[in-house]
C-alpha cells in the first residue's frame, strides 16, 4: 500500500538510531500545533476585511471571532481523547503525518473562508479540522519520547511540551510579518497569510514524521540500569487506556491539572490589564504588553525545568511544589499591591507561570509512572479534557468576580485581591487531590493474554 | 550513542536540531524584545 510507510513497523529504529533525533522531531509538531497560542493575532485585521481601515458594519465581530480558537480547543480536547488509542496503535509517524495534514488543511480552508467572507467555513477549517490536528498532533509524540527517554520520561515530554509554549513566539511575528507583505491599500494579506503558514507547518510536521522513530522492543539506552528496588508510585506494568479512566488516580490526576490550569490560565489571560490595573500610573499599555511576553518565556522555560525536576525529584513531589509555591505567592500578590511592588508581583507571576507550564510537561510522565507507557499517549489524550474544562473556568472566575467587585465598589486597584485568594484555594484542593494519587491497584493492570491488546496488534 | 548499520551520523543529528532550533531562537528572542519593554 503506497501509504504503508506511515505504519509502525516501519518506523522502528534501526541499531545506531541516536535517540537525540526523536526530541526534533517532536518539536516539528510542537512548533507548529502552538501557533494556536498566538492565533489572537489575526482577531483585529479579520474585524477590517471589508473595511480596511475600520470595522463596517459587514465585517466580522470579535466576539464571533472569538468563537475560532474556542472551538479549536473543544476539538482539541475531543480529538485527542477519541483518536488516543489510534494514535499509540498506529504510531507516531501515522499521527504526525495525519496531524500535519488536518492542520494544514484547516488553514487552507480557513483561506477560503476570508475569501469568500464565511465565517462558518473558518469554523470549520481552523476550528474542526486543526482541532483535531491539534488534540493528535499534541499526543503524537509523547509515548514515543517515554520510550526513548526511559531514564528521563520528564525532560523528554518536557522539551516536546515546551515547544507548544514556543511555537506562538514563532507564529506571533511570522504571522504579523506575512500579513504585513501580503497587505495593500486595498486588502488584508489574512487569506494569503494563512495558505503561506498552511504549507509552512505542512513541511514542518511531515519532516518530524519523516524522522521519527519508535525503539525496538526490549531496547535500553546504553548504561542505563532499571531501578532494581521498584518504587511505589511507579509502575512496571500497563493499564489498557479504557481501564484508566475507571481508576480513581485518573480522576484525582484529572483535578490535579484541570486546578494547577485553572489557577493559571485566567490568569495568563488578564495579565496586561490586571498589572496596569493593580498599579496605574506604574506600567503602562506597552510595559504590560512586555510583561505578558515575559509570562510567555516562564511558560516556555517552565514547561522543561519543572519536567526535568520531576525526574529527580518526583511527579508527585513536583505537584506538591506547585500547589505550595503557588498558594502562597497568590496570598501574596494582593500584598505586592498594596506595596506598590512592580518587581515582586511580576516576580510572583513569573514564578506561578512557569508552574502552570510545568503542569502542562510533568503529567505525561505523572501518566506514565501511574498507568505505564503501553497507552500513556491515548490515557494523556483523556487527560486533556481537564485543559478545555480549565480554559473555560478559569477566565470565567476571574473575569466574573472582578466585574462583581467592582460593581459592588471595590476600587480596580484591588479587584483582584479575593481572586488571587479563590485561585489559592483551588491550589490547596489540588494539593488534596494530589496527595489522594495512590499507586493503581494491581486488578487493572494489563494482562499478557488480553484480548484487547491481542486484537489491536491483529 | 552507537552509530553503527544505518546509524545516525552526527551531521543528521545537528541538522535536526537546527531544523528546529533556529526558528526557536528567534521567536524567542523576538519575545525577549518585547519584554525588554516592561524595563524600559
Amino acid at each position: 500500500m503506497a501509504l504503508s510507510f506511515l505504519d509502525r513497523e516501519r518506523t522502528v529504529a534501526k541499531p545506531g538510531f541516536n535517540r537525540w533525533m526523536v526530541p526534533p522531531a517532536a518539536l516539528c509538531m510542537h512548533l507548529c500545533i502552538g501557533q494556536a497560542y498566538a492565533f489572537s493575532v489575526f482577531n483585529l485585521p479579520m474585524t477590517k476585511l471589508i473595511g480596511i481601515t475600520t470595522s463596517t458594519p459587514d465585517d466580522w465581530k470579535l466576539t464571533e471571532l472569538g468563537w475560532i480558537f474556542s472551538i479549536a480547543i473543544v476539538f482539541l480536547g475531543i480529538s485527542a481523547a477519541v483518536f488516543g488509542r489510534w494514535v499509540e496503535e498506529g504510531g507516531p509517524r501515522k499521527a504526525m503525518f495525519t496531524a500535519g495534514l488536518c492542520w494544514t488543511l484547516g488553514f487552507l480552508v480557513s483561506a477560503v473562508g476570508v475569501y469568500s467572507h464565511q465565517l462558518w467555513l473558518i469554523y470549520i477549517g481552523y476550528g474542526v479540522l486543526g482541532g483535531i490536528g491539534l488534540g493528535v498532533g499534541y499526543i503524537s509524540p509523547v509515548s514515543t519520547l517515554i520510550g526513548w527517554f526511559p531514564d528521563r520520561p520528564g525532560m523528554a515530554t518536557g522539551m516536546a511540551i515546551m515547544g507548544f509554549g514556543g511555537g506562538a513566539f514563532i507564529a506571533s511575528p511570522l504571522s504579523v510579518w506575512l500579513m504585513h507583505k501580503f497587505s495593500t491599500p486595498t486588502h488584508i494579506g489574512v487569506a494569503e497569510t494563512f495558505i503561506a503558514l498552511g504549507i509552512i507547518y505542512l513541511c514542518f510536521t511531515w519532516v518530524g514524521a519523516a524522522i521519527v522513530r519508535v525503539p525496538q522492543p526490549g531496547w535500553q539506552p546504553a548504561g542505563y540500569r532499571p531501578p532494581v528496588q521498584t518504587q511505589r508510585l511507579i509502575t512496571q506494568n500497563d493499564v489498557f487506556v479504557y481501564d484508566a479512566v475507571k481508576t480513581p488516580q485518573f480522576w484525582l490526576i484529572w483535578w490535579v491539572l484541570c486546578l494547577n490550569v485553572t489557577a493559571g490560565i485566567g490568569v495568563l489571560g488578564q495579565a496586561s490589564a490586571m498589572s496596569q490595573e493593580m498599579f496605574p500610573g506604574k506600567v503602562t499599555v506597552v510595559a504590560a504588553a512586555g510583561f505578558v511576553g515575559l509570562l510567555s518565556l516562564f511558560n516556555m522555560g517552565g514547561r522543561f525545568f519543572w519536567a526535568s525536576i520531576s525526574d529527580m525529584i518526583g511527579r508527585k513531589n513536583t505537584y506538591f511544589c506547585f500547589f505550595v509555591i503557588g498558594t502562597v505567592l497568590y496570598i501574596l500578590v494582593p500584598q505586592t499591591g498594596l506595596m506598590g511592588s512592580v518587581a515582586l508581583f511580576v516576580a510572583c507571576f513569573c514564578i506561578i507561570i512557569s508552574m502552570y507550564g510545568g503542569g502542562f510537561s510533568t503529567v505525561p510522565a505523572y501518566l506514565k509512572d501511574m498507568f505505564g507507557t503501553r497507552y500513556v499517549g491515548a490515557i494523556h489524550g483523556m487527560l486533556l479534557t481537564a485543559w478545555s474544562a480549565a480554559g473555560i473556568l478559569g477566565p470565567v472566575l476571574v473575569n466574573y468576580i472582578r466585574e462583581y467587585q467592582i460593581n459592588n465598589g471595590v476600587p480596580k486597584a484591588q479587584a483582584y485581591n479575593t481572586t488571587m485568594y479563590i485561585m489559592a484555594g483551588l491550589l490547596v484542593i489540588g494539593f488534596i487531590c494530589n496527595a489522594l494519587v495512590r499507586a493503581v491497584h494491581e486488578r487493572h493492570h494489563l494482562k499478557a493474554d488480553d484480548t484487547r491488546v491481542a486484537a489491536a496488534r491483529t | 550513542m552507537a552509530n553503527d548499520q544505518n546509524g545516525t551520523t552526527p551531521l543528521q543529528l545537528a541538522a535536526a536540531w537546527i531544523f528546529v532550533g533556529i526558528p526557536l531562537i528567534w521567536g524567542v528572542l523576538e519575545t525577549l524584545g518585547n519584554a525588554m519593554k516592561l524595563f524600559s
